[in-house]
């Protein structure tokens, strides 16, 4: 119970946030599609022992949170909640790949729990510029970049169309899940049987819905595309903000900036 | 199962990134070459359905846990299969984008596992000839049964093979393919168990919502050879294009690309002949690369190094010294990127 309404809040502040008003949010929808995708690519590029180099990419998701005004704890909760798939996948590498790659002193650390903390920042960090993305972006804007990037419109179409009954169908297998928690005790009545009959009715009702849904789209004039009105035109300040984080992104890839860093800042201290 | 971006190297994600993009740009031509395309609205409320319904759980007797759907085959028995492939792919990108369920780049392994195998090789090799048009609830329960099993095997099957090609994880192919395949044998039968259900209340109460899928879709099912011989392509020359990209040169090409494609940066790096090639090496190779790395770090020797060119970077070869600035860098690195947030967020709040 608690998940389907936990969900419903998650999409609805998803939604409330991409409504927000700022300097990320007022950018082309395109120009933050193309430039998360090149991030996650230069992330997910580099090679499975590298820990350090990977953190000047934090820089991306911290600017568009913190100019974004996104909330920071809520998104970290979310990074959270999806990691188990790679936390579990990931956690095998400490226990295949034994060999001793980094000494620091009397502490031995080895190519497996260097490949896993690389799997967990890799994970954080293309998850994070994800859920920002679609946080400053919003689903209406983000379909409509898809779209004009190439993407086939029958899916982006049905896309918008998922997404705009995602909210009311949720919403309607939550009371039905409500109905059926109040009427079983115990375990009674949580069955295949009557859980099979329950998606059947909603089933159904989803079928009757997009019947009538249809039915007065056509008398509207629907052809297949749905217009929107507002227009998205790539300005300089969005060819700025697409070409200075790809060269910023190949410089973070070729250079190991915190190794300098750091060599600069202990040949200080001795 | 959904792969995270965190677990494949870029030639993997790309590879699956053209197939599922040519798989749905076929499925889009199919849809309007067969004037479907009033589907569409059909299609989304469809995958709102999906979405919906993952949230009621039931409880499977005799163990404590609960199950729910998954939604590729009955999308599939619904809808037919481009529709249903483009629906599930849709299902699987909010899942990514709002969920975090899955990454951007593993986007399209994702569809390809969950989708692909459930819409285009399940429904109309398995689904289909077992229920077919006379439908009972028998039939129905067979054949959603031995279909949904079918597509999470494979589906399985396909997450640890791009994982393994990948290399970023250490799990060696067998033990993978050992962990995978009998979780997702329950999973399918629990599928198929609650697609059977599903489907034989629907037969039951409105037959003629099944027979106008099922009469709607014939022909989508034998253009089937024509679609893998097309996706065979796709993914040989996208795959060995990469790969023979990454392994040329490792790091100058990337970087043009970076400069002049942007997004569709396409290089696999360091480890470009390892993904095409890791699991065959794995096979005959009794060592396989896992003993490698540090072996070559201690001798210093480079004769692995066009194999692995990963070992000329940082880290396996470090000593002490190294080590300390490197973890000073990483320190300092954080704090900045921290502080930089900060005064974004401070100058914001003040303007």
């Amino acid at each position: 119970m608690a998940g389907i309404e936990a969900s419903l809040f998650d999409l609805s502040r998803f939604d409330t946030l991409s409504r927000l008003d700022t300097p990320i949010h007022r950018l082309e929808p395109r120009v933050k599609v193309l430039t998360t995708m090149a991030f996650v690519v230069a992330v997910v590029s580099f090679d499975k022992y590298q820990v350090g180099a990977l953190l000047p990419f934090l820089l991306y998701p911290v600017v568009l949170i913190s100019l974004g005004d996104l909330p920071l704890g809520y998104l970290a909760s979310k990074v959270l909640a999806a990691a188990p798939f790679a936390f579990f996948v990931g956690v095998f590498n400490p226990v295949f790949d034994r060999e001793i790659l980094v000494r620091l002193g009397p502490v031995a650390v080895t190519g497996g729990w260097l490949s896993f903390a690389s799997i967990l920042l890799r994970f954080v960090l293309t998850v994070t510029a994800a859920l920002a993305l679609v946080a400053t972006t919003g689903m209406y804007d983000l379909c409509r970049a898809l779209e004009r990037l190439g993407l086939p419109r029958a899916f982006t179409v049905q896309l918008l169309f998922l997404y705009r009954y995602l909210f009311v169908l949720v919403e309607e297998a939550s009371r039905m899940h409500r109905a059926r928690s109040l009427r079983s005790f115990g375990h009674r009545g949580t069955g295949l049987r009557v859980y099979g009959q329950m998606l059947g009715q909603l089933l159904l009702r989803t079928l009757d819905r997009a019947q009538r849904v249809h039915a007065a789209m056509l008398c509207r004039g629907f052809t297949g595309e749905l217009h929107l009105i507002r227009s998205a035109s790539i300005g300089p300040k969005d060819v700025l903000f697409l070409c200075g984080w790809i060269g910023a992104f190949a410089l973070m890839r070729i250079y190991d900036l915190p190794a300098w860093v750091g060599r600069a800042a202990t040949g200080l201290v001795p | 199962m959904h792969m995270a971006d965190a677990l494949i190297s870029p030639a993997v994600g790309g590879t699956m990134w053209a197939t599922t993009a040519a798989l749905a740009a076929y499925s889009a031509k199919e849809l309007r070459r067969s004037e479907d395309d009033q589907k569409v609205p059909l299609m989304g409320v469809l995958g709102a359905f999906i979405f919906a319904a993952q949230m009621i759980n039931f409880t499977i007797p005799a163990t404590g846990s609960s199950g729910h759907l998954g939604g590729g085959m009955i999308l599939a028995i619904l809808l037919g299969p481009p529709a249903a492939f483009l629906t599930m792919a849709s299902v699987l990108a909010v899942q990514a984008l709002f969920f975090a369920d899955g990454g951007l780049l593993a986007l399209g392994c994702n569809v390809f596992n969950l989708g692909f195998f459930s819409c285009f090789v399940a429904y109309p090799l398995v689904y289909r000839r077992i229920a077919g048009t006379t439908q009972t609830p028998g039939r129905i329960l067979a054949g959603s049964m031995l279909a949904s099993i079918l597509a999470l095997q494979l589906g399985a099957f396909g997450v640890v093979l791009e994982t393994t090609l990948s290399g970023i994880s250490e799990l060696p192919f067998g033990t993978f393919v050992l962990l995978m395949q009998p979780i997702h044998l329950a999973i399918g039968i629990v599928e198929g168990l609650v697609t059977a259900a599903v489907v034989t209340f629907v037969w039951r109460a409105r037959p003629e919502v099944l027979e106008a899928a099922a009469t709607g879709k014939a022909r989508s099912a034998f253009p089937l050879k024509g679609v893998l011989a097309g996706l065979l392509a796709v993914t040989v020359v996208t795959g060995g294009a990469l790969s023979w990209f990454a392994s040329a040169h490792p790091d100058g090409l990337e970087w043009s690309m970076f400069r002049t494609a942007g997004k569709e940066e396409l290089e696999a790096p360091s480890r470009g002949p390892h993904a095409w090639l890791g699991h065959f090496q794995q096979r005959t190779a009794i060592l396989p690369d896992y003993g490698f790395p540090a072996e070559e770090a201690e001798h210093g020797q480079a004769e692995v190094a066009e194999e692995e060119p990963s070992a000329a970077e940082p880290w396996p070869a470090v000593s002490a010294g190294t080590t300390v600035s490197g973890l000073v860098g990483a320190v300092l690195t954080l704090a900045l990127a921290g502080l930089i947030g900060l005064g974004l967020r401070r100058y914001r709040s003040r303007s």
